[in-house]
């Protein structure tokens, strides 16, 4: 070890690239799993379509995204009120 | 109502990054400026605010009084004895987290925005109730974030919940600003390889910077003494912070403290 070392760094102690590389890794893993950004604003419109055509209350709507490794399944929940379900089945029957 | 009342949201998800010093730091240069601003403690149960504001003998109601209408905003808002303008929130001490709800916190906010330019929320670590309250009626959010690898993913992470599960995410409505803020930031440091650069940090969040806090001891100084850091304009987190309210505000101006100082500089120039 020459002299000279104890004022430069070494090189294992540059090691700012290191991390820079593993977050760049664990951030695209992250957004990957978690960019479901546009859920709310999906919701939002789907109950406007909805609601051109039947009353239903914002809190009987519900989207979710699940993940099960390649395949991403979008579930859609709506509970149509009481009423109009006997509206329809009188309409039917 | 004030039109322009804005709601900001300083946070981070990592704790000991330094929300409530940006926040007392950020809220009273706002009032500097001569806008009407309030600082909340969203930290139910761990209170930190009052003492960084040096304010902790006059807390006698707190946020969660008002919520349960136990206590007047007049009661509860304590001014600043240094700064015109600037008024503090106190969290409680004892209640549990869960006493703060939605609807309580919009009322609050709502009547806030009646009197105030700007409602600074410091938000408590984590992702838990007390940080989404915190973050949930935000225009802007601060993201404190230190130059090393578990604060900028947890900074990740909340820029991905603020885009989520805040009021302007459910609603649709355009989304929160998003303002970085690189505290705890040595150039020397950067210079040698050692730490994350600005650069960095910029590539990985990709955000827009409102400034960069250099390493200080200024800070520690502050927080003993109770007083706001950027009160100590000799500083160079003083300076730094000053810079970010005038960015905040729409000012152009260049980073300063991004480049390790020269040996005149160390030797002549202002203490850290």
């Amino acid at each position: 070890m020459s002299l000279l070392d104890f004022f430069r760094p070494s090189p294992s102690k540059r090691n700012a690239s290191v991390a820079k590389e593993r977050l760049q890794i664990i951030v695209a893993h992250q957004r990957g799993n978690n960019r479901v950004d546009y859920l709310p604003l999906l919701q939002r419109e789907l109950l406007e379509v909805i609601s051109k055509y039947v009353k239903v209350d914002k809190n009987q709507v519900k989207v979710a995204l699940e993940r099960d490794g390649d395949c991403s399944v979008l579930e859609l929940n709506i509970t149509l009120p009481e009423a109009v379900l006997k509206e329809a089945e009188a309409a039917q029957g | 109502m004030n039109k322009q009342a804005q709601v900001i949201v300083v946070t981070s998800g990592k704790g000991g990054v330094g929300k409530t010093t940006s926040s007392a730091a950020l809220s009273t240069g706002l009032a500097l400026r001569k806008h009407k601003t309030v600082v909340i403690d969203f930290d139910v149960g761990l209170r930190n605010l009052d003492l960084i504001m040096g304010c902790e003998r006059r807390v006698v109601y707190d946020f969660i009084n008002v919520i349960n209408k136990e206590a007047t905003l007049n009661q509860t808002l304590i001014k600043d004895k240094r700064v015109e303008d600037l008024f503090i929130l106190p969290a409680s001490q004892t209640r549990d987290k869960d006493a703060l709800t939605k609807e309580g916190v919009c009322t609050i906010i709502d009547e806030l925005k009646e009197r105030f330019d700007y409602i600074v929320c410091d938000s408590p670590a984590g992702i838990e109730s007390g940080a989404l309250m915190a973050m949930y009626y935000a225009d802007h959010a601060v993201i404190v974030t230190n130059p090393e690898v578990s604060s900028v993913r947890d900074s990740d992470r909340i820029l991905g919940i603020l885009a989520s599960r805040s009021r302007r995410a459910e609603l649709g409505l355009d989304p929160i600003k998003e303002h970085l803020l690189l505290t705890r930031y040595s150039p020397e440091r950067v210079k040698r390889g050692e730490m994350l650069s600005v650069k960095d940090v910029e590539d990985i969040l990709s955000i827009p910077l409102l400034g960069v806090i250099p390493e200080s001891k200024a800070v520690l100084r502050a927080s003993n003494e109770g007083t706001p850091v950027i009160l100590d304009e000799r500083s160079d987190a003083g300076k730094a912070y000053k810079d970010a309210v005038a960015r905040f505000l729409g000012e152009q101006i260049p980073h300063r403290f991004m480049q390790s100082k020269n040996i005149l500089e160390r030797l002549f120039g202002a203490e850290a």
